[in-house]
């Protein structure tokens, strides 16, 4: 069980390609969970689960909500808006105080990078980082390499280029460590102002013009334009971001082959992307938060198995009469 | 066996076979065949996977690989045969007639295995026996099969780790 996964998911950076690949086939069976008459099964019974979100998500949230429930998991959704959090209370203590209630995992969002490290090393259950700061959102980037994988049946020597924002986006970080380490060329493409100082330095090309990345690419990730991070400064005007990097169906015409156009949401229309571009035929976008649900359930069911050491325990005495294989 | 399995349906009309994942899969394949080549009638087949619905997550862990599922239409008022390899605590038959109910409600269901070990954990019996082996709770039964294994074989393996092939 080399591929195990260890207790947390904080990200894709820790993860080998071993345990990335692992993910991703666990959650192709879960995709069939969610086609059944009964969406459910009985894997994570019993197991308690808080999504613990310090910052405002809907699609994220629900997404693992259903997974959670589709596992047969219980769930408890707190915000940081109304509860203790905003009298004051600290990470861990509102981490430590719903242990003291027996849970088994925790999903956190957080505004900070770093926070889901930091809590999973301070306390029992598996955290699940479901976004922290610009840091990492590792089950986004994850259902983006499902969505590759099942579009293009591999993802090594496919041509992937991250469109926009890419300095604001966690999204942008997961899924350049994700396509590096499957063996994918990665390309990122936006105003200088809202990419990394020094990015190619992991390993990745920096194209200046929309046009260029097009003509290179297999697939785009369009990246939200994130607004509310954003002091002035960054872009002259949204307007203006929209005729020098917007993705419009015009610059998409002129692509060598059909591009594959994925985005995380929620998508600006008009900002970062084309209307006719989002919903156009080699959009994947809606089947990217399909994937997401299959993919979480994955990461659940795998982090909520028993520990690597009693697995191997059990079978070397012959397991507490596990069923024959 | 293909001819127990007829005899216990009362023919074709209401049969389905469903394999368990792995080697039930290619047996249910086998036995739908033989009765296809005798009756000269498709009968629906499909595949269960229970790792899911498994009772010891928490000892053994994830199983790394789970093998699809997917069931021939609507299983309400059908006659469902399992089919699976060897059956030996009843755990797995346990969790399969679990998966089963949430796919809809069969007029009957039966169990078809090719071995039977003994050493049952749970109150389930099979309807139809390829054989009968005796064996000890440390030993291994595996059952290989030439469409995944290249050949068709029961190993029986005393204790572990060395092992005498029957």
């Amino acid at each position: 069980m080399t591929a195990a996964l260890d207790k947390d998911l904080v990200g894709l950076a820790p993860l080998s390609a071993e345990q990335i690949r692992l993910i991703l086939d666990t959650a192709e069976p879960f995709k069939e969970v969610s086609e059944r008459p009964i969406k459910k099964v009985p894997a994570l019974r019993g197991k308690t689960i808080v999504n613990l979100f310090f910052e405002a998500s809907t699609r994220t949230r629900i997404s693992f909500e259903f997974a959670e429930k589709r596992l047969s998991a219980d769930t408890v959704n707190v915000a940081a808006s109304g509860s203790a959090v905003q009298k004051g209370e600290t990470l861990v203590d509102t981490a430590r105080n719903l242990e003291a209630m027996r849970i088994d995992m925790v999903v956190i969002r957080h505004p900070s990078s770093g926070a889901a490290e930091f809590l999973g090393r301070r306390i029992r259950s598996n955290v699940v980082n479901a976004g922290d700061g610009k840091h990492e959102h590792p089950t986004q980037a994850l259902l983006d390499l499902l969505t590759l994988r099942d579009k293009f049946g591999r993802i090594e020597g496919l041509k992937v280029c991250l469109v926009g924002d890419v300095l604001h986006s966690r999204v942008a970080r997961s899924d350049i460590w994700g396509l590096l380490k499957l063996g994918a060329q990665v390309a990122v493409c936006g105003p200088r102002t809202l990419l990394p100082r020094r990015i190619e330095e992991l390993g990745v090309t920096v194209f200046e013009h929309v046009a260029d990345a097009i003509q290179w690419a297999d697939a785009l990730n369009v990246l939200r334009l994130q607004l509310e991070r954003m002091e002035a400064g960054f872009i002259p005007s949204v307007r203006e971001y929209y005729r020098v990097f917007g993705v419009t169906a015009e610059r998409l015409e002129k692509a060598p082959r059909p591009l594959t156009i994925m985005h995380p949401g929620p998508m600006n229309r008009g900002v970062e992307i084309d209307s006719r571009v989002a919903d156009g035929p080699h959009s994947v976008i809606l089947d990217q938060v399909t994937n997401g649900v299959a993919v979480r359930m994955a990461v659940l069911y795998l982090l909520a198995g028993g520990k690597p050491e009693l697995a191997d325990a059990a079978k070397r005495g012959g397991g507490p009469g596990g069923p024959p294989d | 066996m293909a001819v127990e399995v007829l005899e216990l349906a009362h023919g074709t009309e209401h049969l389905v076979l469903i394999g368990i994942q792995r080697r039930g899969v290619e047996l249910a394949e086998r036995i739908a065949k033989l009765i296809e080549e005798d009756e000269g009638v498709v009968v629906p087949r499909g595949a269960l996977d229970i790792t899911l619905y498994r009772d010891d997550l928490e000892t053994v862990g994830p199983k790394p690989v789970i093998g699809p599922t997917h069931l021939p239409g609507e299983l309400t008022d059908k006659h469902v045969v399992i089919v699976d390899d060897v059956l030996y605590t009843g755990r797995t038959v346990r969790a399969a007639l679990d998966e089963l109910a949430d796919f809809g409600r069969p007029r009957r269901i039966s169990l078809c295995v090719l071995i039977d070990r003994g050493g049952r954990e749970l109150p389930i019996q099979a309807d139809i026996v390829g054989k009968v082996v005796k064996t000890a709770p440390g030993d291994r039964v595996d059952v290989l099969v030439e469409e995944l294994d290249g050949r068709d074989q029961v190993d029986l393996i005393r204790g572990a780790p060395s092992g005498v092939a029957a």
